[in-house]
């Protein structure tokens, strides 16, 4: 596939939901083998639009299509193709993180899937835990799971809406190793998020989600280059209160 | 996609199955209210019914068997609203998977957890003394209407599962399918009650259902076994209608 031909291309989508127009005609492409990044506030309608992609929800006008089958007429094509990881970790809490892989493993109706799950587990650091039930698990460790359980499979392009929200920065930095992993491997990833710099850390692209609309997509460099010009300014560089987290508990990173 | 609809089916309901046996509460609590009834109105209100030569167990079981399922299915409601909740009924959605799999597992595990319950109440009221003439065949036909049973008030069940919007919600509809059997033939014969109670007792889908098992374990014939049928099959088509209509608006 070329540029010309986008692993997701998105037309004139709109979306309303009563008189509440969420969207109101997004267009957007994503280059296969590319990190994407929508970005926006809290209701810019930017899980609206990872839904309708995800054959959740059907779009009132527009056309998306994802590995070249659309999302209305060819759901189940679609579903082949993808792999949604949500907002809230969506795992099975009364399961062990094992069960939880093995039964994707098996609704993807893949050959040998405890094999698949065990090579998860280790591919997650989660080997020590998977017996245990995921009600026991943190919130990176679920998260973790969460995102193991979408890559049974090795779907090609996997959504991922908000899959830092309420993490803590270390298992965030976790988060994004992976997600840059996956682009390694010729993966597409859309990601939405409202953390700029996750944006930043991540995405080929960006694009700013913004009253129902794409307003800015481009490079980072693209978009920096909306804004004026850089000034030079001094000042002193105290360390964030970040920097200080994450040096403070350097070393004993999670072995829960 | 059809062709995964049952090993898809059966691997969900695998699922929902060990929801079932690693939290043996929820069972037990579905035994334990019918079983306390039980107890109550057998060895409080029961001597002050009169239900001529039949000993009051025998007359009243039928009744307890059918709240013991109105109970039992409100935790059917409840595990399908929790999956909406937490996400993982979407991620199932988003999968290649026959999608209605998502239901027929909680629809089987239904039956299979009531079924658990409704044999741990048999078991108490046989200790309490409950004694059945039926035959093999009898006791076939008991089975099978109680399945029925289940099955129609499992596919209502699904509807607070997938539309309520709060825990309490999904689980508040089973109280008036608890209470149906009160105002029916199940504890006290229909005639002593006055005009318009008597009128709906006798034509509300308990009494026929109640009378119909009663029946069945008495070793008689069953005149009103029409009736009950055709009030399940009703019930179970009316609500796999709703239950489909709510599953529609859910799904895209």
């Amino acid at each position: 596939m070329t540029a010309d031909h986008p692993t997701i291309r998105v037309r004139g989508l709109t979306k309303a939901y009563g008189k509440l127009e969420v969207l109101r005609g997004v267009d957007f492409d994503v280059a296969p083998g590319s990190i994407f990044a929508l970005l926006g506030s809290n209701g810019a309608g930017k899980t609206t639009v990872v839904r309708i992609l995800a054959t959740l929800l059907k779009a009132d006008a527009g056309t998306a299509a994802v590995g070249g089958f659309d999302v209305a007429t060819q759901p189940a094509r679609v579903r082949e193709s993808i792999s949604l990881t949500g907002q809230f970790a969506a795992v099975d809490e009364i399961l062990s993180g094992r069960e939880n892989l093995v039964l994707v493993a098996r609704l993807r109706h893949l050959r040998n899937p405890g094999a698949v799950a065990d090579g998860l587990l280790d591919r997650f650091s989660l080997t020590d835990a998977g017996a245990r039930r995921v009600s026991t698990y943190s919130g990176g460790m679920r998260r973790r799971l969460d995102i193991a359980m979408s890559l049974a499979g090795s779907p090609p392009v996997i959504f991922l809406d908000e899959p830092t929200a309420g993490l803590d920065p270390s298992a965030r930095l976790e988060v994004w190793q992976t997600v840059r992993g996956f682009a390694r491997q010729g993966t597409t990833v859309l990601l939405t998020t409202q953390y700029l710099d996750e944006a930043e850390q991540l995405a080929d692209r960006i694009a700013i989600l913004h009253q129902g609309r794409i307003v800015v997509n481009g490079t980072l460099g693209e978009l920096k280059q909306l804004l004026p010009p850089a000034r030079i300014e001094y000042v002193q560089k105290q360390p964030t209160l970040e920097e200080i987290f994450l040096a403070t508990i350097a070393g004993g990173r999670e072995q829960e | 996609m059809t062709t995964y609809l049952f090993s898809d089916s059966a691997v969900l309901t695998g699922r929902t199955l060990r929801h079932v046996t690693r939290s043996l509460d929820t069972i037990i609590t579905t035994a334990i209210m019918p079983i306390a009834l039980m107890l109550m109105f057998v060895y409080v209100f029961g001597g002050a019914i009169d239900t001529g030569p039949v000993p009051y167990i025998d007359y009243m079981l039928p009744g307890i068997l059918l709240i013991t399922i109105a109970s039992g299915i409100s935790y059917t409601a409840f595990r399908l609203f929790m999956d909406l909740k937490s996400g993982i009924f979407e991620r199932f959605q988003s999968m290649p998977i026959a999608r209605s799999g998502v239901l027929w597992a909680h629809v089987l595990t239904s039956l299979a957890a009531n079924t658990i319950s409704l044999v741990i109440v048999l078991g108490v009221a046989l200790l309490m003394g409950f004694r059945s003439s039926a035959g093999v065949l009898a006791w076939l036909a008991v089975g099978g209407i109680l399945l029925l049973f289940t099955l129609a008030l499992t596919w209502i069940a699904v509807i607070p599962g997938l539309s309520a919007t709060s825990v309490e919600g999904a689980g508040a509809f089973s109280y008036p399918l608890v209470f149906l059997p009160f105002v029916s033939s199940a504890f006290v014969p229909t005639e002593t009650m006055p005009g318009p109670v008597r009128w709906f007792a006798e034509n509300q889908p308990v009494t026929p259902i109640v009378n119909t098992l009663r029946d069945l374990f008495a070793g008689r014939p069953a005149d009103d076994l029409g009736i009950a049928l055709a009030w399940c099959g009703g019930l179970l088509v009316v609500a796999y209608v709703f239950a489909m209509l709510a599953y529609r608006r859910k799904i895209a």
